[in-house]
């Protein structure tokens, strides 16, 4: 039985069970990365695997490499958006400090977390911890 | 007579399944600026990896199985409706219809477990994402195992076919945003 058999250019079941085989497989490559203990490498599994996973499903199982190409486009655009949306508000939020702001809350938040966790109750949630948030920002 | 969405398609495309796809498009906005928000959050404040530590991986890990395996089951429910066989359709649907009970059942155990430690929504930042992320995503995965109950009693009858493939191709989205959801919520700690 040939695997590229197509009905319509799609696939036949033993192939999408390849195919399942190839995503099972990369999910236990992204669960042991975290334990070599090497931050880039679980970066790398973890992030970089599950990008060729999307693919492997938006390919194979979406059969979006047979779909019209303007169709690509529009999920593309979708992405662009979520993209140009990152790159406009992530500066504020990643950074605490600006040229005439001062995120406060989120400064004391990092700090009061950091103690928090290095002398972790049991139970670990902290009550009542305020989120740091926009509206704790001074602007100067 | 069919609702002309069945039988027009002016762009090439079924317009049903254009209609999905535009769906996806709007879901790609939705889920990306929630985890784009979490990305920036994330990087921003270190201590999220303090409060990740404590996310079940197994379960997380077992949910990804159980939604990868539906995704199989999808599809190959896909390929006996192009087959016109609705019996084989009608099977494979409620194969995934049953991946989906099982994330669920799996996503309120851990919550369950979670919420009995103090991990509330409302502890952190860190959970308040947690929670609406996966929530959001657990809304979307119900949603889809009513959608293909609906359409698997119709393709037992050998009644709109394509329908299969539509919510296959919404199902397989679904998937797709929790294998994002999975390492940024379970293994970046």
């Amino acid at each position: 039985m040939s695997e590229a058999a197509a009905d319509h250019g799609h696939h036949t079941p033993a192939f999408y069970v390849k195919i399942w085989v190839i995503l099972l497989m990369l999910l236990g490559v992204s669960l042991a990365g975290p334990e070599i203990g090497i931050q880039w490498v679980t970066l790398l599994t973890a992030f970089g695997i599950a990008v060729v996973k999307a693919y492997l499903v938006a390919k194979n199982f979406m059969h979006l490499n047979l779909e019209r190409r303007y169709v690509v486009y529009l999920l593309l655009t979708a992405v662009a958006f979520m993209f140009l949306f990152y790159a406009g508000t992530s500066p504020d939020i990643m950074n605490h400090v600006g040229r005439n702001w001062t995120n406060v809350a989120a400064q004391a938040e990092v700090e009061r977390a950091t103690e928090a966790l290095n002398h972790e109750v049991p139970h670990g949630a902290d009550h009542g911890a305020e989120p740091a948030s926009a509206e704790g920002a001074e602007h100067h | 007579m069919k609702p002309i969405a069945t039988t027009r398609s002016a762009t090439g495309i079924p317009t049903g399944k254009l209609a999905v796809w535009w769906l996806i498009a709007s879901e790609i906005v939705i889920f990306g600026g929630l985890l784009g928000s979490y990305i920036m959050h994330r990087l921003g404040h270190p201590e999220f990896g303090g409060y990740a530590s404590h996310t079940n991986t197994v379960a997380g890990a077992i949910n990804t199985f159980v939604l990868l395996t539906s995704s199989l089951t999808a599809v190959l429910a896909h390929h006996a409706a192009e087959q016109k066989d609705g019996e084989k359709a009608f099977k494979y649907l409620w194969f995934t219809i049953a991946g989906a009970a099982t994330f669920v059942i799996v996503k309120s155990f851990e919550w369950h477990h979670e919420i009995e430690q103090g991990y509330t929504v409302t502890a952190n930042m860190f959970w308040s994402f947690y929670y609406c992320a996966a929530g959001l995503h657990g809304l979307h995965v119900i949603a889809g195992a009513i959608m293909m109950a609906i359409v698997s009693f119709r393709a037992r009858a050998g009644k709109e076919l394509q329908q299969v493939e539509l919510v296959g191709l919404y199902w397989h989205f679904v998937d797709l945003v929790w294998i994002f959801l999975f390492p940024l919520l379970y293994i970046a700690k």
